[in-house]
């Protein structure tokens, strides 16, 4: 669904991610783990076009995106929860999920998406910079489920949340990819996440892949000495 | 007794010439809106808004010739058609020059500032030689002189309730266009976060455009109520330019409601104080106070209350 090949990306001189290659099945939850400063966000950036990338082809499904600006991506079905989340924090929440219609020509937010997150159709008059944190969060993912992705990149949904709520988040992230049939690229730091939720990690140390391991062959130790300082 | 007037001569005095300055209110409101919305949007000061003003005075006034030249039985309505073809012109320049010249310069404030300023100098030598130097003035159709009498001290005059209705009507449609419409909340989104507006599927660039573009125009019909209490000449919109940035800072950026509050404080106290003293004077004196608010509020009349 989602295939990246041999992906360079530069902040100016100093190369951040060198040749990064993996793809991600139709329907699958890819974990991309890896401590700070490793070049996770920079990845997620250079897939959404807000970092360029030097070299390399991505591709969702067939077509090439690599040259095409954010908003193009997002029509040809990606979506991005940034680091942060970055929410339109003046606008209501409503407002917030409606702007990622845009690409889809709808005029009302899909109930489905009020069903996953029942919290934000109480609160949907409010203002999204009044929410807390995780109701923010959650707010970041039903805008960019909004536009109906292919594919989902997620980076570091579960910074700032408690043990709790992260482990609800990853069950509610594994039944949209059971009802909608998504595939969802997380990049994490919180290993056990990652293991509720991901059928697949990747490790990756100095912007290049240096584990790979799918559920079921996960070798836990030697992913948290990738993690550990 | 106030001075050398009764209290009910100084009353109508008062009353007549805040009607008097219901037109500059209605300029100042409609420039401020452009010229908010532009900032709010991009960034970007326009020093160039007066000129994009006096492009939709002189579109009126070419206009109002054609029509008495060619279709004079059209005559009475022709300023309807006036304000609709001021807004094209300048909605069509502004996003020739928001394609041109703005959007090369986004993130770089102090080049927009100059750019625009070269911008409107390059429009009021264009305005000479196409117009001439020397200013041109508009008919008005029969109805919309005159004035209507309130007691026997007080006149109102037809023309200025004709351009302050109109301008309510547009600021109620841009209130509508920015807070309730769809294409509104993508402005917004943008304004608020430009990269990540890209990122919910936003096509930024074009939501510039078309802002700037309404910016420009909202200047040209304000240049159609213009004609009204000035005559139009190549450099008249540069009278302009400070007022409006005055009624912007005051109203508090980015509120709708601050911008009409502030317009009609600063073109009531401008028009009544012209009354009693000279006008530049009411400048100084209008200033002073308005600086005087600002430094005990400096986010303006009104803002918004959130977190960010
Ligand atoms: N705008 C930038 N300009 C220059 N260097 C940058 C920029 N953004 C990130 N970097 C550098 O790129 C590297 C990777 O950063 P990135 O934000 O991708 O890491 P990360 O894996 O997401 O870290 P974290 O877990 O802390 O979010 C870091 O060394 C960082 O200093
Ligand atoms: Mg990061």
């Amino acid at each position: 669904m989602l295939a990246v090949e041999n992906l360079k990306v530069s902040y100016g001189q100093s190369e951040v991610i060198h040749g990064l290659s993996f793809a991600v099945k139709p329907a699958e939850i890819v974990a991309i783990m890896g401590r700070n400063g490793m070049g996770k966000t920079t990845l997620m950036k250079s897939l959404m076009g807000i970092v360029p990338s030097s070299s390399g082809v991505i591709r969702i499904g067939d077509t090439p995106v690599q040259t095409l600006e954010s908003f193009e991506r997002v029509e040809r079905g990606l979506a991005y929860v940034p680091q942060g989340r970055m929410i339109f924090s003046t606008m209501t929440v409503k407002e917030n999920i409606e702007t990622g219609l845009t690409v889809t020509g709808e005029t009302e937010v899909p109930p489905q998406i009020y069903e996953l997150f029942p919290v934000l159709l109480d609160m949907k008059g409010r203002r999204g910079g009044n929410l807390s944190g995780g109701q923010q969060q959650q707010l970041a993912i039903a805008r960019a489920l909004a536009s109906r992705p292919k594919v989902l990149l997620l980076d570091e949904p579960t910074e700032g949340i408690q043990p709790s709520i992260i482990k609800e988040m990853a069950r509610t992230l594994r039944r949209i990819r059971d009802d909608i049939g998504l595939s969802i690229v997380v990049s994490e730091q919180v290993l056990s996440f990652a293991l509720d939720m991901a059928d697949r990690v990747l490790v990756i140390e100095r912007g290049e892949i240096a584990h790979e391991a799918t559920r079921a062959g996960i070798d836990e130790a030697k992913v948290a000495s990738f993690l550990s300082v | 007794m106030i001075g050398d007037y009764s209290y009910s001569e100084f009353f109508s005095i008062l009353a007549m010439q805040g009607f008097a300055g219901l037109i500059l209110f209605s300029v100042f409101v409609l420039m401020a809106l452009g010229l908010a919305i532009i900032f709010g949007q991009m960034g970007v000061i326009n020093m160039a808004h007066g000129e994009f003003m006096i492009l939709g005075a002189y579109v009126t006034y070419l206009c109002s010739v054609v029509v008495t030249d060619y279709v004079p039985f059209l005559f009475p309505v022709y300023f309807f058609v006036a304000m609709a073809l001021a807004f094209a012109a300048s909605f069509g320049l502004g996003v020739l020059v928001e394609w041109a010249l703005i959007r090369h310069l986004y993130r770089r404030p102090l080049d927009t500032l100059l750019a625009t300023w070269g911008l409107s100098l390059a429009l009021q030598q264009l305005y000479r030689s196409v117009f001439g130097a020397r200013e041109v003035g508009v008919t008005l159709p029969d109805w919309m002189m005159g004035s209507i009498s309130l007691g026997d001290a007080i006149e109102i005059p037809i023309n200025g309730l004709f351009v302050m209705g109109l301008t309510m009507i547009i600021a109620a449609a841009v209130y509508f266009i920015m807070f309730r419409s769809s294409w509104g909340k993508r402005v917004r989104a943008v304004v608020q976060n430009r990269v990540m507006a890209g990122a919910v599927g936003i096509n930024t660039k074009q939501v510039d455009r078309m802002t700037f573009g309404l910016g420009c125009g909202i200047a040209g019909i304000a240049g159609s109520a213009f004609t009204m209490i000035g005559s139009t000449g190549p450099t008249a919109g540069q009278l302009y330019i400070v007022d409006t940035f005055l009624v912007v800072v005051f109203g508090g950026a980015g509120s709708l409601i601050g911008t009409i509050a502030s317009a009609f404080t600063i073109s009531q106290a401008q028009s009544t104080l012209e009354f009693f003293l000279s006008g530049s004077m009411a400048k100084v004196l209008t200033l002073l106070t308005v600086v005087g608010i600002l430094m005990l509020r400096p986010q303006g009349l009104f803002s918004l209350n959130i977190r960010r």
